[in-house]
């Protein structure tokens, strides 16, 4: 099939571009508003403690400062479960970790909050609260968390199995399990078995824009937010919760954000500045230190995984078994189950069995990260998978594609693919121009890993008015943090056969559009494009009615192609009509509100060429390339975009970034010197390769593209450097320090 | 009869079977009937009359948003899975 | 609260005053006193690069400069590098190879790419990565960042 499109493959100028290169775009922490106080939090200088007493008399007393707020000042939370678009959780943990209650689960937990006449007053009488705590041992990993004996962080935690409630109380939060066929007698079947464990540090998503937020709390009783987050209607949700107000009574206004990738989908600050709004009678806003990011915010698991594939001679996979133990952090929730269902998912295994274990432990309440929990399981799985190929003699793209899922597969948690393009990918790799360069220096290495993520669905609205120019307005509720304004601008153009130009959209607050869930699971430009395609077609079938009266017959005599009605020889472009709409019976606006079906998962994959420096173990990556299945490109140069961006992130992942705690519990690299995230002079450019499959359950054929691309990035890089420097690196980060401590054990 | 995949750590409520033969036109219907067949299953996958929000079910191997009240064709294959959450940037 | 101190210096050309605390920085006389919120806080230890600006046609990381010392110096922020209505060749480049994604350290990368171009119109590669390591930007992956930069040298040669 092969579909012509006027603005679909297209790279047109960004609608909010000008705003964002003069500074002109106002983002979270930009806003001024009248008689605006600034918040501080205090936070708890320990992993593990009981809080024994509470002293806010020191910091009320000093001047400029305007109230103070603790978990005290909200209502209480009973067990009531919610679900606010990040999975079903306890009220009672979600208000536990904006405000601690009883006890600090880790390092950095918020324990009151302070507004004052200016942000330096307000730290200062932060500073001023007196805590008294009973220190507790802490737990740090999840082997060390699911032990007997290991400091227990939450009293009332059964573990639960699918559904059931057991009578343990431990650490572990759930434990499920995943099988198809008969994993052992796969096993027998095999002539090579590989099984290997693998440790993941903890790392952060790194957006460069701390979490912030600003609350009026009015005199009619309602509460306005302004925020930069991934889910406005989120933030209005969790906060009307933990207030125990009604939803409607919050007000969310998003600002522009700056850099989400899942870790802005939680809430941490809203429901403090209301309280400290609401005890002031003034606004107030908080702005998280980059310290507190690190420290308080939701980072992701750092995992323990281990892995096992069974192979036959000619490379045949016979079965598969893991066990994943992630750390969710202070409150359960460690995105474990997408990793269980990723980690095979590349391949087509008849017989699988894998376990997972949710374990929290005293470090942040971990987040979504860009594909959650499919980067710390393919770095196993696809470590294992390159090392069968190596012991078979067997081209690593060969083996893979030998094994390859395609339709029809059946994944680990039952359903089958649908058409999905792992083949695609991997033939992409095998035919790149990058697989078959010369590596082009010693001590090089050049591996490859692939990658699986579902992608979501979720609800989404749109309403788009016409303009008697022939322009239209398009309203949405999807933030937009990476162009998504243009991408689902460009599926309305596409429909209204007008220029992305001639599309104005704007994302508005959560009084002004329908439901939309979150800018997350790869889903904004499939689900929110989708509302924008429904309200296009509105509009379409409205303005045929005007055109069908304008030529005196019927709207279904009335053709509407590439922007042009017609009927019997007479026509009128999209504009002309659109100059008429007042004449023909008044304004005409399109609605669409779906929660659509169709979603479409991706594949990735990657080609890392690494350098490793002998004497240092410091890995220069010198070449790369991001293979990806898309569905199909709306808007290319951000399809490139989000390709390059994940993988940076997963070479970063792959390389440096950990949280290196002490045994304490204590971040000691809390700060963007030390936490080493990779900077242009680290990088090469990164090649892409954008694979089309069209997605059957998508109006264009559109796979969400913004999370697969991480997954493959740290396997490829364990790959490369297993030919360069002849070790297999079993943990994340592969840090010059563990490279040279391989070799030298070599 | 359509039929119903269970999630490992169901299967010993049915006798350690993989799947079983199930009538009915809703998702709800399946899992009442699969109650009579298999005690105890019910409480595994609902919760306040909604599937529990952990939980997800595919029918013919697309995963569907309205949980309960999904058609379901006498052929079905129907599976239930864990819930799927995810960020970007 | 220490009293506080008056500022006399030039802001994108023009001259500007202000009363600060002397433990504010630059970066926050910028942005709560001159409500110039273009520039961006990120890290507020000069690790991150987002509250770029020149100062004397140096780069600076305004976090790391004190509001007082900005007395009689020139300041260059992200709203003054368009001329009027129209976009430097830099910021028409970042839009038209599409390198920014959410945008937030986009200001702080062009007014030190700008720093560079001005007093080097053809950088390398290399020197474009060297120039732009002290600015971090986790959307972009840098390529497309590199490649407006590249362009814009182009641009502004011409």
């Amino acid at each position: 099939m092969s579909t012509q499109y006027n603005v679909i493959g297209t790279r047109p100028i960004r609608h909010d571009g000008a705003d964002k290169v003069t500074g002109r775009a106002l983002y979270g922490a930009d806003i001024q508003l009248n008689g605006l106080l600034h918040g501080a939090i205090l936070r708890s200088p320990h992993a593990h403690a009981r809080i024994k007493r509470i002293d806010t008399s020191k910091a009320e007393a000093l001047p400029g400062v305007k109230a103070v707020a603790t978990a005290a000042d909200f209502p209480a939370a009973g067990d009531k479960i919610v679900d606010l678009g990040e999975g079903a959780t306890p009220l009672s943990y979600i208000r536990g970790n904006v405000l601690a209650q009883g006890k600090v689960l880790y390092r950095g937990h918020a324990i009151a909050g302070v507004a004052a006449t200016s942000a330096h007053i307000a730290e200062e009488a932060a500073s001023l609260i007196e805590v008294e705590y009973e220190v507790l041992p802490c737990t740090l990993t999840a082997p060390d968390a699911m032990k007997d004996g290991a400091p227990i962080l939450h009293e009332d935690l059964h573990m639960q199995e699918f559904g059931k409630k057991t009578d343990k109380v431990n650490n572990v939060a759930d434990h499920f399990r995943f099988s198809i066929g008969d994993a052992e007698k796969g096993f027998e079947e095999a002539d090579l078995i590989i099984e290997r464990e693998f440790h993941t540090s903890t790392v952060h998503q790194g957006y460069i824009e701390p979490h912030n937020a600003t609350v009026l709390w009015n005199n009619d009783g309602r509460v306005q937010v302004w925020t930069s987050t991934q889910g406005s209607f989120v933030v209005r949700d969790t906060t009307a919760c933990i207030l125990d107000l009604p939803v409607a009574q919050v007000k969310v206004t998003p600002m522009e954000i700056g850099g989400g990738f899942g870790g802005k989908i939680p809430v941490y600050l809203e429901p403090v500045a209301a309280v400290l709004s609401k005890k002031s009678g003034r606004p107030v806003k908080i702005v998280m230190t980059r310290k507190d990011v690190f420290e308080a915010s939701g980072p992701t698991p750092g995992s323990y995984i281990r892995a096992k594939i069974g192979a036959k001679r000619d490379g045949t996979f016979t079965a598969a078994q893991a066990y994943l133990a992630y750390e969710a952090g202070a409150y359960p929730g460690a995105m474990v189950g997408p990793g269980a269902m990723c980690i095979f998912a590349a391949y087509d295994i008849k017989n699988v069995t894998v376990d997972g274990y949710d374990v929290v432990v005293n470090k942040p309440s971990t987040a979504a990260y860009r594909a959650p929990g499919a980067t710390n399981a393919a770095f196993a799985a696809e470590s294992v998978v390159d090392e069968i190929a190596e012991k078979l003699g067997i081209d690593p793209v060969d083996i893979r594609l030998k094994n390859a899922a395609k339709e029809g597969t059946q994944r680990v948690d039952g359903p089958k693919y649908r058409r999905v393009g792992c083949v695609e990918v991997l033939q992409a790799i095998k035919a790149s121009e990058h697989y078959n360069a010369p590596l082009g220096g010693p001590n090089r290495g050049r591996g490859i890993g692939i990658g699986f993520w579902f992608n979501v669905g979720l609800p989404s609205s749109c309403t788009i008015s016409v303009n008697a120019d022939g322009s239209v307005n398009l309203v949405e509720g999807s933030t937009d943090i990476g162009g998504t304004r243009t991408s689902i601008a460009m599926q309305a153009a596409e429909v209204l056969g007008i220029p992305a130009e001639q599309v104005h959209p704007s994302v508005v607050d959560t009084d002004s559009i329908g439901f939309t869930a979150v800018t997350g699971g790869s889903r904004t430009t499939f689900a929110t494009g989708w509302a924008a395609i429904e309200a296009a077609r509105d509009i379409v079938r409205q303005m045929k009615e005007r055109a069908a009266k304008l030529w005196e017959t019927e709207p279904a005599e009335v053709n509407f192609e590439n922007g042009v009605f017609s009927k019997n020889g007479k026509s009128m472009p999209f504009a002309e009509l659109a100059s008429k709409i007042g004449e023909t019976g008044g304004p005409i606006v399109g609605r669409g509100a779906v929660n659509p079906r169709g979603v479409g998962g991706s594949f990735a994959g990657a080609i890392a060429d690494v350098e490793v420096d002998p004497e240092t173990g410091k890995t220069q990556v010198v070449r790369f390339t991001s293979i990806q299945d898309v569905g199909k490109a709306i808007h290319p140069a951000y399809v490139e975009g989000q390709m390059q961006g994940g993988s940076v992130q997963g070479i970063g992942w792959g390389l440096n970034e950990e949280y290196y705690m002490d045994t304490t519990g204590t971040m000691r690299n809390s700060s963007l010197l030390d936490y080493r995230m990779p900077t242009a002079l680290d990088l090469p450019m990164i090649e892409t390769i954008i694979v089309e499959v069209p997605n059957p359950g998508h109006p264009f054929g559109v796979r969400g593209v913004g999370e697969a691309n991480i997954v493959p990035p740290p396997a490829a890089l364990a790959n490369a450097i297993h030919q360069a420097a002849g070790v297999r690196l079993r943990t994340l980060p592969m840090k010059p320090s563990t490279i040279m401590e391989a070799v030298w054990a070599k | 009869m359509a039929t119903v995949y269970l999630p490992t750590l169901l299967r010993p409520l049915a006798g350690g079977r993989e799947s079983v033969q199930v009538e009915g036109a809703t998702v709800r219907q399946i899992i009442d009937n699969l109650e009579q067949q298999h005690p105890g299953i019910k409480e595994r996958l609902v919760e306040n009359n909604r599937l529990k929000p952990n939980i997800s079910v595919a029918v013919d191997n697309e995963i569907l948003p309205l949980g309960l009240i999904e058609s379901v064709n006498p052929d079905s294959e129907i599976h239930f899975v864990q819930a799927i959450t995810g960020g970007k940037n | 609260m220490e009293r506080k101190v008056h500022v006399q210096t030039t802001i994108n050309g023009e001259p500007a005053e202000f009363l600060c605390e002397p433990r504010q920085s630059l970066l926050e006389c910028l942005r709560d006193i001159l409500n110039l919120t273009g520039t961006k806080e990120g890290c507020n230890d000069g690790n991150c690069g987002a509250c770029t600006v020149t100062m004397d046609g140096r780069i600076v990381t305004s976090c790391l400069v004190l509001g007082v010392e900005a007395e009689g110096a020139e300041i260059t922020t992200i709203e003054g590098i368009a001329r009027g209505n129209e976009l430097h060749p830099l910021q028409k480049a970042f839009l038209e190879e599409a390198a920014l994604q959410c945008g937030i350290c986009t200001p702080g990368f062009i007014v030190a790419a700008k720093a560079l171009l001005d007093q080097e119109p053809h950088p390398t590669e290399e020197r474009i990565r060297w120039w732009l390591a002290n600015n971090l930007c986790r959307c972009t992956g840098y390529d497309k960042i590199v490649k407006a930069v590249q362009k814009a040298a182009q641009e502004v040669t011409l």
